[in-house]
């Protein structure tokens, strides 16, 4: 099939981007997404033109390298990643946009590459249990109610590609830091830390660039590992409780 | 073999090692006789560590937890991105709590069989032994295991055992392992005690008196070529699979931080001991970028098999189970399904060798879940392996849970890399390796479960106990971006990236990468013999010659470009190609996952020859085009007999 491209092209975070209309040609449905712009990049550089800068690695779904908002929808048509997107969701003569991620939260580096380091900053503050190595007890000195660490999994399955901010109104980074709130406070190991986690991170995601949380659900609804809303309600009901037991907020 | 594409230097050790009481007292007695640096002083020494994967992100965490001063550096924009985030199906321990009668003497006895009697006996005996502490450690992290009702672990099996010892978390056990590295890393980066340097890849490795002692790295969003400086240098930088182009690597993925570090002196060992993985997505078409595994924990539940007709295009539902060829169960009755995956790869290829292959291009074999989701039912096989199988069903618009999966054997796994010694120092004094870009763990295959388990014995237990013996002679004299050996190293790089972007030819880096990758897949891939090899040989240097001389490299230097990146890498892989074939060649015997067509027995299976190649080869690097030395560490097994490998 034959398509048309507009692609987000920036030469800097100082400069001003525009989009640009790009031709391909011959795109085979069994093409992943980024497989055609790897087609399209070649084709720019043996035109001495610029490749599109975007940003990639395992392909298949799980590092979460990549992510372009598509015709204005994070990840695109279908609920997965990227890179998991295959041509067969297009059609012959399709118009596509394609942009970057927009938040003041992750500002653009290049074309479609955004920095989301400020994802890093909101675990490090307290996205963890603190065990240093070689303190573990053995492995099964505390069993882990199946609904519970399930539960926990599927919390944790979030892979940071910041679809959820993206397709926000609002810009907000909840649904990623409710993601580890609720996997790590499912946890008994995570217990100790609970109410200091939720009130340093919330309080990171407030200080980085990212907008407040009006319950939209725009989040859930494109994340590629259906992260639920009702990590949400938990770290909402973990903030309450931690501030209800007498925590101080951290912001 | 001729002389002339290697000549044979001294032979090495391992001295590391103290072999002076039984295996099973070695680790033990080595931290014991392992020199301490007081906490006091830690803060005082400072240690590289480039790659954050499993190995890399776990030693950069524990070091700084240790009071060192950690110097971190990746490619990607987040640490929680380094490939180990793919890795599916598990990570063994020698727990026993399937009382199945696993011990960490049957692990360290299979994975020694598993690779083919090439393996460390010692390096591979305490990787068994910490095994049981790494699930210790990662349920402390809060990592998600899979559990059963009961609230305990649960288990499953893979390639080469007999007993249930593989701890996963559905089909993204490294995903959760490493998020449980890279929050501990995280929380020192909180704590102030990590310095970072995201998107950032190492170009060169800084030697000083013979000691590794910094590194050259490139900036990839300003370009910016810089020098950074440390006490020790650790690289935990992943495999090379990409030397394919083609494999279950990601796109990133490339062997740059070790092939500079042996261009600098760090011998590399057993560059051609590959793993071709048996099930993963066959290829669709030119344009493919890269492939996708589907776990070997789906043959805990998925049968493999074969038409038995040559060329029968009837629909797998269509075809009678008495004209179904399930050709590893009819001929490794014992182990069926879950032989290793050097054995599983090449009797696929077999099939498709004889016609019997499926799927447009007949390059393929089924995996088939059929018999698992009757006896189990369809919501079971969901919860294991729900999100393998969806991914399946999007990459080749195929619903795996009503038709047999279509797969075949992909690059998955490099058992070669830079040769280290028991303390995983190379033979650089000063740089350790640690994970898959080392060499010592894995013999001639790697087993199933096997990479998480070394990754995070290196990062978190062993490298912490042997890198303090060295830093003990800590800290070293000051060197600083003025010493004339970080000049000249920088100097090296800086050349390199412009003389790259100024031969302006015709065709595009991932031209070359793609022939490459062709190329080997072809001559050094499933199969080799003497011809083949021969062949890539003198392809090669061709390729190489064309390359520096008619690359189209765009963009700038002080600028982010992804194309300068791919160019620098692919140079790399193209000498390593070479180093792999020379490796290939001179190796005459079967082992593992390096099969030699003149080397194997009635049956067709590897033909090992102990009498002649029981050794690891090491490679030193000379400059100047003349051919590489090989050093061969001479493998002694005391503890496992050798013996030919039977699965049947």
């Amino acid at each position: 099939m034959n398509l048309t491209l507009k692609v987000w092209r920036q030469v800097n975070p100082a400069t001003k981007g525009k989009m640009v209309s790009y031709h391909v040609t011959d795109v085979s449905p069994d093409m992943s997404f980024l497989e055609m712009l790897d087609v399209l990049n070649e084709q720019l550089i043996l035109d001495n033109d610029d490749p599109i800068a975007f940003d990639h690695d395992c392909r298949e779904g799980i590092c979460s390298s990549c992510g372009l908002m598509i015709n204005g929808i994070a990840h695109g048509p279908q609920q997965t990643t990227t890179c998991q997107l295959h041509m067969r969701s297009f059609s012959d003569g399709d118009v596509i946009d394609i942009e970057p991620w927009r938040s003041g939260g992750f500002p653009v580096v290049k074309d479609l590459v955004v920095d989301r380091s400020a994802f890093d900053r909101i675990i490090a503050v307290g996205g963890f249990i603190s065990a240093p190595t070689g303190t573990a007890p053995e492995a099964h000195s505390t069993p882990v109610p199946k609904r519970d660490s399930d539960a926990a999994f599927d919390a944790a399955t979030c892979i940071g590609c910041g679809a959820c901010v993206a397709a926000c109104p609002n810009g907000s980074a909840m649904l990623f830091t409710a993601a580890k709130v609720s996997h790590l406070g499912l946890m008994p190991q995570g217990q100790p830390e609970r109410d200091a986690r939720v009130l340093t991170m919330v309080a990171q995601q407030d200080a980085e660039d990212f907008g407040g949380c009006t319950n939209i659900g725009e989040c859930s609804a494109v994340c590629p590992k259906g992260i639920s809303m009702e990590t949400i309600s938990r770290l909402n009901h973990d903030l309450l409780g931690a501030l209800r037991a007498g925590a101080v907020p951290a912001s | 073999m001729s002389l002339e594409l290697f000549s044979v230097g001294d032979p090495i050790a391992d001295t590391a090692a103290p072999t002076d009481v039984p295996i099973g007292e070695r680790w033990s007695e080595r931290k014991f006789r392992a020199r301490l640096v007081n906490p006091a002083n830690r803060r005082k020494l400072s240690v590289i560590v480039v790659g954050t994967g499993l190995a890399g992100g776990s030693a950069a965490a524990t070091l700084a937890e240790a009071g060192y001063k950690v110097k971190s550096f990746w490619f990607q924009d987040s640490p929680r991105r380094a490939h180990s985030v793919a890795a599916q199906g598990g990570i063994n321990a020698a727990k026993n709590y399937r009382n199945d009668g696993d011990s960490v003497h049957r692990l360290f006895y299979d994975t020694v069989k598993g690779g083919d009697f090439r393996a460390r006996e010692n390096n591979v005996h305490r990787l068994a032994e910490v095994s049981t502490s790494i699930i210790d450690q990662c349920v402390a992290q809060g990592v998600p295991f899979a559990r059963e009702y009961g609230g305990l672990l649960d288990n499953r099996s893979f390639g080469g055992t007999q007993v249930s010892r593989t701890f996963y978390a559905r089909g993204q056990t490294g995903q959760q392992l490493l998020y449980g590295a890279y929050q501990a890393l995280e929380r020192q980066i909180g704590l102030g005690n990590v310095e970072t340097h995201p998107r950032t890849e190492m170009l060169d490795l800084i030697v000083v008196d013979g000691r590794a002692r910094g590194i050259v790295a490139r900036d990839l969003i300003t370009g910016q070529i810089s020098t950074h400086f440390a006490d020790a240098v650790v690289l935990g930088s992943g495999g090379y699979s990409n030397v394919f182009y083609l494999s279950t690597n990601a796109k990133g993925s490339n062997a740059t931080a070790i092939w500079r570090a042996h261009k600098k002196g760090a011998y590399f060992a057993n560059p051609c001991y590959t793993q071709i993985h048996p099930t993963c997505i066959p290829v669709a078409g030119e344009y493919q970028s890269k492939l996708t595994l589907m776990s070997e924990s789906l043959r805990n539940d998925g049968r493999v098999w074969v038409p038995k007709e040559r060329g029968d295009k009837r629909d797998p539902r269509d075809i009678p189970e008495a004209e179904r060829d399930y050709f590893l169960e009819r001929k490794y009755p014992a182990f069926g399904n879950l032989v290793p995956r050097d054995i599983a790869s090449r009797q696929a290829k077999n099939a498709c060798d004889e016609g019997r292959g499926v799927g447009p291009n007949g390059l393929g074999v089924y995996l088939d879940l059929t018999d698992a989701i009757q006896r189990l039912g369809r919501p079971a096989i969901e919860a294991k392996y729900g999100n393998l199988l969806d991914m399946y069903a999007q990459i080749t618009g195929e619903d795996p849970y009503a038709t047999p999966m279509r797969i075949y054997p992909a690059v998955h796994y490099t058992m070669g890399g830079l040769w280290v010694d028991y303390d995983l120092q190379s033979s650089i004094p000063g740089m350790f390796v640690i994970g898959e870009a080392n060499f010592s763990d894995h013999g001639a295959n790697r087993l199933g479960a096997s990479a998480l388990m070394q990754g995070l014995a290196d990062g978190y237990f062993v490298l912490p106990t042997t890198i303090a013996n060295y830093l003990a002679d800590g800290p070293f004299e000051k060197v600083d971006e003025t010493h004339p050996a970080a000049v000249e190293a920088r100097q090296a790089v800086q050349t390199q990236t412009e003389k790259l972007l100024s031969i302006n030819g015709t065709r595009t880096v991932a031209s070359f990468h793609r022939e490459l990758g062709r190329l080997m897949w072809d001559l050094c891939g499933m199969e080799r013999s003497e011809e083949s090899l021969r062949k890539a040989l003198d392809r090669i240097p061709e390729l190489k010659q064309e390359f520096w001389t008619n690359v189209k490299v765009s963009g700038e230097q002080g600028t982010f470009n992804q194309n300068l990146e791919h160019a620098g890498r692919v140079a790399d892989f193209i000498e390593l190609a070479e180093l792999m074939c020379v490796d290939a060649l001179h190796r005459n015997e079967s082992c593992g996952g390096h099969f030699r067509v003149e080397s194997q027995t009635p049956e067709g299976e590897a033909l090992r020859d102990d009498e002649n190649y029981a050794y690891v080869a090491a490679w030193e690097y000379t400059p100047d085009g003349t051919p590489p030395v090989l050093h061969r560490e001479a493998l002694e097994y005391e503890y496992v007999h050798l013996a030919q490998r039977s699965y049947k």
